[in-house]
């Protein structure tokens, strides 16, 4: 579903001038970089944290979502919602793939994640209260990870950008069905119109923090942009959501709940009001009012799969010895 | 337990005539189970007809850090490609 603007790189880097000089000639004739070719570490780490972050992500994604598959309204959006979900897993296992080719293991990143030293997303911290959720979600929450994963698909680290172009096939799917969700809520009864603007009013800013800090805050966005992993800047981006979005929520007749949201001629956009960013840095940090029950159901899940795990392996273990005993 | 579950490639003929193309890789503890999860991960919408699965490990790829030596040789010898001779117009199409 889903990626944010990366959270707390660190990309200093220790080579020599000249190696740095010659990657990044590569970089500048938009040469993709595959995983063994010569890399600077901070080009490395930074893609390793990336990726990760952008895989837990999509395993974290599926929880607010699992919460409504066995209360959705009929057989026909139970399927799309079951289908929706269990893209988010195969985004996470492309993504997980990606980060492996740099040399971290899908342990390491599964540990990371289960101590909570890894990220992910702020967005799914957030509870899903009503079915009016799955729709908002489908329309914002993917719409705004399309506007992110677009460019990512000519990110320059070979691996990556191949398995987001999979994922940008794959979403607008989630990003209509949402819409189509949404739609029917605020073209239904005065009750079911009010869910839809509720569940807009509670979701519009998180979304928008979906795309990270401002640009002038966001302290290792220009190494990001040279080394090409990152094609426009967080507020860019932003903008493009908002534009793209403000006319959506028009035609349904709902109101984005933003009083300082209007039309700027000049710059041929929406001008936006402030960003509570103290809550942004509560929730990344963690203090989001999921944060507990979305690690606690991953190891849930871990845990509980680990006999699964152990028996696959024996029952492999044991196949492997029978057949070397048969020949 | 602390073993770790093999790698597997992942390839796909999208349909009869194309040949298979590598799409990704998954972990599995077998073929069998590396089969049933390349389905279920990379043909949910119609992306093929048949799946090959392989350990990672059994792939031997050449060193990046040869590839000059190994393909730069390729772009000198142009007498292997059809435009280095000359055809006169008359001749017509060859």
């Amino acid at each position: 579903m889903y990626s944010q603007g990366l959270i707390g790189a660190d990309n200093r880097t220790e080579e020599t001038p000249e190696f740095l000089a010659r990657f990044q000639k590569r970089i500048d004739a938009e040469e993709k970089i595959e995983p063994k070719d010569e890399m600077p570490e901070g080009y490395r780490r930074t893609l390793v944290r990336q990726i990760g972050q952008h895989a837990h992500s999509e395993i974290v994604g599926m929880l607010p979502e699992g919460n409504w598959i066995t209360r959705a309204p009929s057989l026909r959006r139970k399927a799309a919602l079951l289908a929706k979900v269990q893209d988010e897993g195969g985004h996470g296992l492309y993504l997980y793939s990606a980060a492996e080719t740099l040399g971290v293991s899908r342990e390491e990143m599964t540990e990371e994640l289960l101590s909570g030293k890894a990220k992910y997303s702020s967005i799914f911290n957030y509870p899903t209260l009503s079915w009016a959720d799955m729709g908002t979600i489908g329309w914002l929450v993917d719409g705004a990870a399309i506007m992110n994963q677009i460019p990512l698909c000519r990110c320059s680290f070979g691996p990556y950008a191949r398995a987001m172009i999979r994922v940008c096939k794959e979403e607008s799917f989630h990003q209509r069905q949402g819409y189509e969700i949404v739609m029917t809520l605020a073209q239904g009864t005065p009750e079911q119109k009010a869910m839809a603007q509720d569940s807009l009013n509670r979701w519009w800013w998180p979304s928008l923090m979906m795309f990270g800090p401002h640009d002038a805050d966001s302290q290792h966005s220009d190494q990001s942009m040279a080394w090409k992993i990152k094609r426009f800047t967080n507020d860019e981006l932003r903008q493009k959501f908002i534009d793209a979005t403000v006319p959506q929520a028009e035609y349904l007749g709902l109101t984005i709940p933003d009083p300082d949201l209007k039309w700027n001629e000049d710059k041929g956009g929406y001008d936006h009001g402030p960003i509570d960013w103290d809550e942004f840095w509560r929730v990344v940090k963690g203090h989001g009012p999921m944060a507990k029950d979305r690690i606690k159901a991953r190891k849930k899940a871990w845990d509980d799969g680990a006999w699964v795990r152990e028996a696959a392996l024996a029952h492999a273990e044991k196949r492997r010895a029978r057949k070397i005993a048969a020949e | 337990m602390t073993a770790t579950t093999p790698l597997w490639e992942v390839f796909i003929r999208p349909r009869n005539g194309l040949a298979h193309k590598h799409v990704g890789s998954l972990h599995a503890s077998d073929e069998v189970m590396a089969l049933q999860a390349a389905r279920d991960v990379y043909t949910r919408r119609g992306e093929g007809n048949s799946i090959w699965v392989v350990p990672s490990a059994a792939i031997t790829a050449s060193d990046p850090d040869q590839t000059a030596e190994n393909f730069e040789p390729t772009a000198d010898k142009i007498y292997r490609h059809p435009t280095f001779y000359e055809i006169p117009d008359e001749v017509g199409h060859m």
